[in-house]
This record gives structure tokens, C-alpha cells and sequence, in this order.
């Protein structure tokens, strides 16, 4: 391996530059998603942007495609400084962007989601005529074989993924940006996005590539990047790099999320899950979690590491109460709870701490006290009335305990960063005194710092005779506190590691394509 | 990727924001002071006490029914039966007072006051559980189920009296069901018992917002619904409750109204649930659900009671009162934007 440097004057150049950022930062608010990065895209080549979730890859490409202003730093156009006010203006340059989320409207048809906001106009309003032929020349070129007169919402994922791409494609950018563009494409589908990305760039076209399947992307790519918490931390050409070179720059050297919590016997066993299975809530006639079954003793921490899609959070929400199972029992601590309420498993010992904080962990007009307690609301009730002096203390002994850094039980929500947020959702779980706490992605979007705290908090929660459940889309996660790790593929176990396994053996097992 | 819903800093606590704060956090006690200042100019006679106890007593309708909308607007939900409910409740409460006539035994009942009230409100009840049952279970959309609701209930009012107007509530001693105009006329230490009914709802809905565990549910499940269900609040019962308050309230309107005006129409309370809406809204209460206070809304009620009292006063033609009471609305509206805007999470 060539020795590196992050400075973009200093590295093995190759190709024109067409776009590039320079010094750009990005603040919301107390959170710094980007700290001054520095990044060019070449003229007709691929340059692939790797990072951790939270590593501020969305957010680079957002700025670049002027979705959101940066704080400080300049974009530079061919040569030009270059601000863009809005998505338009950048697309009116050349530069188009397909989101990480679909951005299509479902009730509408493939034709017109295509030509949404630039419609063809004829004599008599709208060409469809002309808009239905293009967008069939688009779906050739991909390879789909779908009706531009489908609604979108009828077309399976994958499908909508490539909606969304043939629009990118549609409107002739010089460069295009795909943020995690195959998520949900299939094999064969993602092949033929490769074949369209090398014509795209035979033609001088672009690419910037951002994508969770680090060897799919190392396939394609001509230069990589690599951003961890907001700086760039490596670059080099492809000819240079490997996996594993990849993999020690997005975590970096010194990536210590704890170790597994030892010296203590586990306990009884406090959940045990038999044949749980749990039908695609979208109502598919597959099975999101199949006839799974998994214990967990007090003490112990277990880690379900698994690719998108394959049933971690509808396993986690079902056990939680919010979906029901199709079949199967789930009995915490010798006791079936399958039939009760959300409210009263999580009396009975059972908490979830959800993946997506702020959709389903907090209640954003409610201050950070106020939120605390929700779930503990029925300890520090008399008659009807709140004790105040109760829940005031309540209150403080949790702040105190996961160490949300805030100015107070009375602060807004909003004035808290990811990590503390994310430690505000874990310490109202924590308040109800659980047995078995599950965290789905407890540390999804939250910096290093903030995530060695999480880790740290449950392991302590071990020691203490807490059963600890997570999930993660980050090998290097499962490789920290876990005595355990799950593998889950398409609903099922389909391994089991102990604490020594390595990261190419848990990557193999979950269905991703890991050349050993 | 990263934290976008976050962090807009106490900025607005500095500097000059500070007197825009105040105003826009105060401004329906600013619209009243007002409102009371400019009538009082306008006419002498504004600026009495037995103006304002008339005047409160006039506001005490709405504000009945503002406090059961708050709950529901609370909730991120809407009723826009109140209305009809409480011409429902005014005609079954002049019902009863005519006596109720048993065919089978062949009597004709004629049940005393209190139990008249109490039978209305379980009455109000029922139709407003109908309304939370609809949304919380069946996932009908708050708008539409409460407007079915609302045709519902006010065409069974109309079909109980065909159409008319019972004209005498009194009662009569020798049946022992006389007194039912004590709610709408009779006095407490000078105060119009409407205004004291009010009075006391309000600070039973304020401390139940405020300190009981049910108003934190509340709070919760309207702020963020997927949240609160999974810190274990009961969501639904959560929803059907504020939808029987609602229900409650707007019967004990009825009873209030119908007192007043010592008849039961059938056709009585028509829009007042917009009225009960505006109330909320110009209290400072979000419609998308999980802020608002029972002091905003009593101030919201005040401020419309008093403005189109203050209109009549001084002689201005109700059709002026109707636009400049829509004006007062769209004003309070933009400012909600201007203060919960500036919070709006993006993307």
C-alpha cells in the first residue's frame, strides 16, 4: 500500500477536475457533519465516497448537489466558484442526483414520476406520446422490462430504484451523484447499473458513488474516498486500495467500542423467542422473520448483525408488541407475553429502544424531562396526579446516569445532538427498570464519541444483570460488548458466532459477497 | 445520515427576539387587552361589570366547547360534531323535560333535572365515543368521521322535534322538575352560574393537562403517535377519551345554551364547532397536535367573545363581525406559523 495523504494537491491525480469542494463544513445546529472536506470528482470517471452511517457522506453529497448550503468552504465548477440556491439551479449545471431515499410520488406512473417538474410540453399541454417513448428508451437501456403507465407504488423496490435512476439519467447531467443506488437492486440488476455507469462514463460523464457494499463498489470505482466523522480521512486510486485498506480507514486505527463484559455468570434465561414468525407487514406472501428461535440470559449482550431488509427490525418491533406474529411464542422470563400491550411488556421488563429516533423514539414538543419519563410515567403517579418532586428526580438520576449532556430536564429536544438524543431514548427505556432491553441500530447516525458512551452504558447495564439485544448494519459493532453475535439472512439465523469471530466470517454469513 | 431534525440553538431568546417572543407567546392576552380597550373607547357602556359577566356568559358556550376541541387538536385529531351535539343534547335534554312517555307500562315519565344533565351528558358521551372509536379503531380519517358524526347528530335532532323548538324547559313543580333554567340564568356571588361552569371546567382540564399522567399521554401520543405507543402509552384509549370529553363538554354546552335561551332547537349551535376551532387556534394551540394550553384557549374564547359582543355593542352590522373574526383567525393562524415555523423540522 502507497502511503497516503488527505490533501487533494499532494495525491496521484488523474483525469480533469470538474467539480470539486474545498474546505467545506456543515453544522446543524451543536452537530458537525462536516468539518472542512476536501473532494474532486474527474471528469468521465468513478470516484466512490465510503464512510460509516453518521460519517457525513449524505451530507457532502447533498452540498455538491445543492440540496442544502454549506457553512463555510466553496464549491468549485470548472474551475468557477459556484453556489447553488437549490436543487434546480445544480441540476441547470449538469449536476443530478439519485437520493439514498426514493423521492418518487407512488400514485403516480413511471412516465410521469420521470418527467416530474420538467414536463414535455407540445401544441396541446403535456406530450405524453413523447414522454411515454423516452421513458420506454430509458427502461431498455436498463434492461427492466416495465410499463411506463404503472404506477409506482405497484412496482416491487427494486423497481422504483430504477425509476429513480432512469430520472437521473433522463436528464443528460455531466455529473450524476447515486447515494447507495443498489440498496435494494438485485444481482442481476445491479450488474446492469454497472454496464449503464461504464457507458455513462465512456461518454464523459461523472459518477459519484456512495454505497454500503464495499466490494460491489470497489468493482466500479476509479478513485476512493473515505470520510469518518465529517473529514476526509483517505484517498487513493483504485489501483491502490483494497477491502481491507477501505475498512481500516472508515473505522479507523484506534476503534475501541469496549470489549464484552466478563467476570459474572449469566443468569437465567430472561427472553426466549420459539419459531417466532412474523409476514411481511406490506403484506407479501413472504415471511420477514421465519420460524426463528433465540435465547437470551440475564447478563448477556447479543448482537443481530444483518444486511438491510433481512427482518432485524420487524424481529426487534415484534418482540416489542408492535407487530403481531403469525406464529410462535415469545415468553420473558418463563411467562408468555406474546398477547399483551406495548405498555404492559414493557412493565413486565421488555423495552425497545426503536431504530429511527425521531420518528419513533421521541416526542419532539416535549422537552427532554418530559420525554424521559413517558415510559416511567405510571411509577410516580399517585391518584391521578404526577408527583413533581418524583419525576423531577427521576429525571436528574437519568440525565446523570447515561450522561445526556444538556442544560437541563426542561430543555427542547431539538437543542440536543444525535448522540444525546439517542442517549435521551435509551435512558427513558432504562427508567423502566427493564430485564431485557433491544436496541434496534442504537447507533445509527450518532459520531464515535457518542457511541462508544452507548456501548459503554450497556455493557454496564450487563454487569448488572440487564439481558442486552442490539442490531447493527456495522460488523466492527458486533465485534465490541456482544458475547454473541446473530446473523440473520432473510428472516432466519443463518449463523452464530462467539465474541473471537472476525468481520470476513460474519460479513460471509449474512449474504454479503466478501472475497476471503 | 446525520442528525437534520436537530438543533435550532436558544437564538431567539437574544437580543431584540426577546419583545417578539413575548408578543407572539402572549398575544392573545395582547389581542384581548385590545380589544377591551378599543370597545371600552367606543362605548361607554363596554367597560361595566354587568357587561362583562353578559358577555362571559355569552363566551362561557364556546369555551365549554373550545376546552373539548382542545383536547382533540391536542391529540393531532379534529371534531367537528361539537356543534351538533350540542343541539342533539339541547333537544334530548327538552325531550325528557316533556316528559318521556312509556308505552308498555303506559306512563310518562318525568325525570328531575339532575337527572336530565346527567342522562344528556352520557348522551354526549356515547356520540363523541362514536367519533373516537372511529378514529382510533377503524383509522378513519378524525375530519371525515366527525363530520359524519355531525350530520348524523344534528339530523336526529331535527327528526326528534321535527323540526321545532321545545319553547318551555321550565318544568312544572306539581311533577318536581322545575329549575332547569337555573344553569343559563341564575347567579353564584353575582357570577352567571354558565361563566362558573366554565370556570371550573377550565381548571379541571388545566389540571389534568398539566399534572395527571393522562395529560402527558396525551401530550405525547399528539406530538409523536409512533413514540408514545412505544413508551407504552395507550395510544387508543388515549384517542377515544379526548373524543368522549369532547363529547361530554359539547353536551354540557347544550344543557348551558339551552338553559340560556330556556328553548331546545333543533337547528341551535350551528358552526360553533368552527368557532371552538378558531378558540384553539387563536390560543396558540398547534392543529398538527401536541402543543396548546387551556389558558390559550380560554383566552382565544374570550377574545372572540368579546370582540363580536364589542361589535354589537357598538353597532357594526354582523356581517362586518363575521369578516373581521375571520381576520382575527387568519392573523393568529400566521402567527402559529411565524412561532412553531421556525421550529419545523426538515427533510
Amino acid at each position: 500500500m502507497t502511503a497516503l495523504s488527505d490533501t487533494p494537491a499532494a495525491r496521484p491525480d488523474a483525469g480533469e477536475v470538474v467539480l470539486a469542494a474545498r474546505n467545506v463544513a456543515k453544522s446543524y445546529g451543536a452537530v458537525q457533519a462536516l468539518k472542512g472536506v476536501n473532494f474532486d470528482i474527474h471528469r468521465g470517471q468513478v470516484t466512490t465516497l465510503f464512510g460509516e452511517n453518521g460519517a457525513g457522506k449524505s451530507t457532502l453529497m447533498k452540498i455538491l448537489s445543492g440540496v442544502i448550503q454549506p457553512t463555510s468552504g466553496e464549491i468549485v465548477l470548472d474551475g468557477q466558484p459556484v453556489a447553488f440556491a437549490n436543487s434546480t439551479e445544480a441540476r441547470d449545471r449538469g449536476i443530478s442526483i439519485i437520493h439514498q431515499e426514493l423521492s418518487l410520488a407512488p400514485n403516480l406512473s413511471v412516465r410521469d414520476n420521470i418527467f416530474m417538474g420538467r414536463e414535455i410540453m407540445g401544441a396541446t399541454g403535456v406530450d405524453f406520446a413523447e414522454e411515454e417513448r423516452q421513458t420506454k428508451v430509458l427502461m431498455e437501456g436498463l434492461e427492466e422490462e416495465i410499463d411506463p403507465l404503472t404506477p409506482v407504488e405497484e412496482l416491487r423496490l427494486g423497481q422504483q430504484q430504477i425509476v429513480e435512476i432512469a430520472r437521473a439519467l433522463s436528464v443528460d447531467s455531466r455529473i450524476l451523484i447515486m447515494d447507495e443506488p443498489t440498496s435494494a437492486l438485485s444481482a442481476a440488476e445491479v450488474e446492469v447499473l454497472f454496464k449503464v455507469i461504464r457507458d455513462l462514463t465512456a461518454k464523459g460523464v461523472s459518477i459519484v458513488y456512495i454505497s454500503h457494499h464495499l466490494e460491489e463498489a470497489l468493482q466500479i470505482t476509479d478513485h476512493a474516498v473515505v470520510l469518518r466523522d465529517g473529514t476526509m480521512t483517505a484517498y487513493a486510486p483504485r489501483a491502490e486500495i483494497d477491502l481491507e485498506w477501505i475498512v481500516r480507514n472508515m473505522v479507523g486505527e484506534n476503534y475501541d467500542l469496549g470489549s464484552p463484559p466478563d467476570g459474572y455468570d449469566f443468569g437465567e434465561v430472561a427472553l426466549s423467542i420459539r419459531d417466532l414468525t412474523v409476514p411481511d407487514p406490506a403484506g407479501g406472501r413472504y415471511n420477514v422473520v421465519d420460524r426463528l428461535s433465540l435465547d437470551l440470559r440475564a447478563g448477556e449482550v447479543v448482537c443481530i448483525y444483518g444486511l438491510m431488509g433481512a427482518g432485524r427490525t420487524e424481529l426487534l418491533e415484534t418482540v416489542a408488541g408492535r407487530f403481531g406474529a403469525s406464529g410462535g411464542e415469545i415468553v420473558l422470563e418463563g411467562r408468555e407475553v406474546s398477547h399483551l400491550t406495548i405498555a404492559d411488556r414493557i412493565e413486565r421488563g421488555l423495552a425497545l429502544v426503536p431504530e429511527d429516533r425521531q420518528r419513533d423514539g421521541l416526542v419532539q414538543t416535549m422537552s427532554v424531562g418530559q420525554n424521559l419519563s413517558l415510559a416511567s410515567i405510571r411509577h410516580f403517579v399517585r391518584g391521578f396526579l404526577i408527583r413533581p418532586a418524583v419525576e423531577k428526580k427521576l429525571i436528574e438520576d437519568t440525565i446523570r446516569d447515561v450522561t445526556v449532556k444538556t442544560s437541563g430536564g426542561g430543555a427542547a429536544i431539538g437543542s440536543l445532538s444525535g448522540g444525546n438524543q439517542q442517549k435521551v431514548v435509551i435512558g427513558k427505556i432504562m427508567a423502566t427498570h427493564p430485564k431485557v432491553i433491544m436496541l434496534d441500530e442504537p447507533s445509527r447516525g450518532i459520531d464515535i464519541g457518542a457511541k462508544a458512551e452507548v456501548f459503554r452504558l450497556l455493557a454496564e447495564g450487563a454487569r448488572q444483570g440487564l439481558a442486552v439485544v442490539y442490531s447493527t448494519s456495522e460488523v466492527g459493532e458486533c465485534l465490541s460488548i456482544a458475547h454473541r453475535i446473530i446473523v440473520m439472512h432473510k428472516g432466519r439465523i443463518s449463523a452464530e458466532f462467539d465474541a473471537s469471530a472476525t468481520k470476513e466470517q460474519i460479513m460471509a454469513a449474512s449474504g454479503e459477497s466478501v472475497a476471503a | 445520515m446525520s442528525d437534520t431534525g436537530v438543533t435550532r440553538a436558544s437564538s431567539s431568546k437574544e437580543g431584540g427576539m426577546g419583545i417578539v417572543r413575548l408578543l407572539l407567546e402572549g398575544r392573545a392576552f395582547f389581542a384581548l387587552i385590545v380589544i377591551i380597550a378599543v370597545f371600552s373607547f367606543l362605548s361607554p357602556n363596554y367597560l361595566t361589570v354587568s357587561n362583562f359577566l353578559i358577555m362571559a356568559s355569552h363566551v362561557a358556550i364556546y369555551g365549554i366547547l373550545a376546552i373539548g376541541m382542545l383536547l382533540v387538536i391536542l391529540n393531532g385529531g379534529i371534531d367537528l360534531s361539537v356543534g351538533s351535539i350540542l343541539a342533539l343534547a339541547g333537544v334530548v335534554a327538552g325531550a325528557m323535560m316533556q316528559g318521556v312517555e312509556i308505552q308498555a307500562a303506559g306512563v310518562i315519565l318525568y325525570p328531575p333535572v339532575w337527572a336530565v344533565v346527567i342522562l344528556t351528558c352520557v348522551m354526549g358521551a356515547l356520540v363523541g365515543a362514536v367519533n373516537g372509536v372511529l378514529v382510533a379503531w377503524f383509522k378513519v380519517p378524525a375530519f371525515v368521521a366527525t363530520l359524519g358524526v355531525m350530520y348524523v347528530a344534528r339530523g336526529v335532532a331535527l327528526l326528534m322535534t321535527n323540526g321545532l323548538t321545545y319553547n318551555n324547559l321550565s318544568g312544572r313543580a306539581e311533577l318536581g322538575n322545575t329549575g332547569f333554567d337555573w344553569l343559563g340564568f341564575n347567579r353564584l356571588f353575582g357570577i352567571p352560574i354558565s361563566v362558573l361552569v366554565l370556570a371550573a371546567i377550565a381548571i379541571l382540564a388545566g389540571i389534568m393537562l398539566s399534572r395527571s399522567s393522562f395529560g402527558r399521554w396525551l401530550y405525547a401520543s399528539g406530538g409523536n403517535e409512533r413514540a408514545a405507543e412505544l413508551s407504552g402509552v395507550p395510544v387508543k384509549r388515549v384517542k377515544i377519551t379526548v373524543y368522549t370529553l369532547s363529547g361530554i363538554l359539547s353536551a354540557v354546552a347544550g344543557l348551558v345554551l339551552s338553559s340560556q335561551l330556556t328553548s331546545a332547537g333543533p337547528t341551535a349551535g350551528t358552526t360553533y364547532e368552527l368557532t371552538a376551532i378558531a378558540a384553539v387556534v387563536i390560543g396558540g394551540a398547534a392543529l398538527t397536535g401536541g402543543r396548546g394550553t387551556v389558558r390559550g384557549t380560554m383566552l382565544g374564547a374570550f377574545v372572540i367573545g368579546f370582540l363580536s359582543d364589542g361589535l354589537v355593542i357598538i353597532g357594526v352590522s354582523s356581517y362586518w363581525q363575521t369578516v373581521f373574526t375571520g381576520a382575527v383567525i387568519v392573523l393568529a393562524v400566521l402567527m402559529n406559523s411565524i412561532q412553531y415555523g421556525g421550529r419545523a423540522r426538515k427533510g
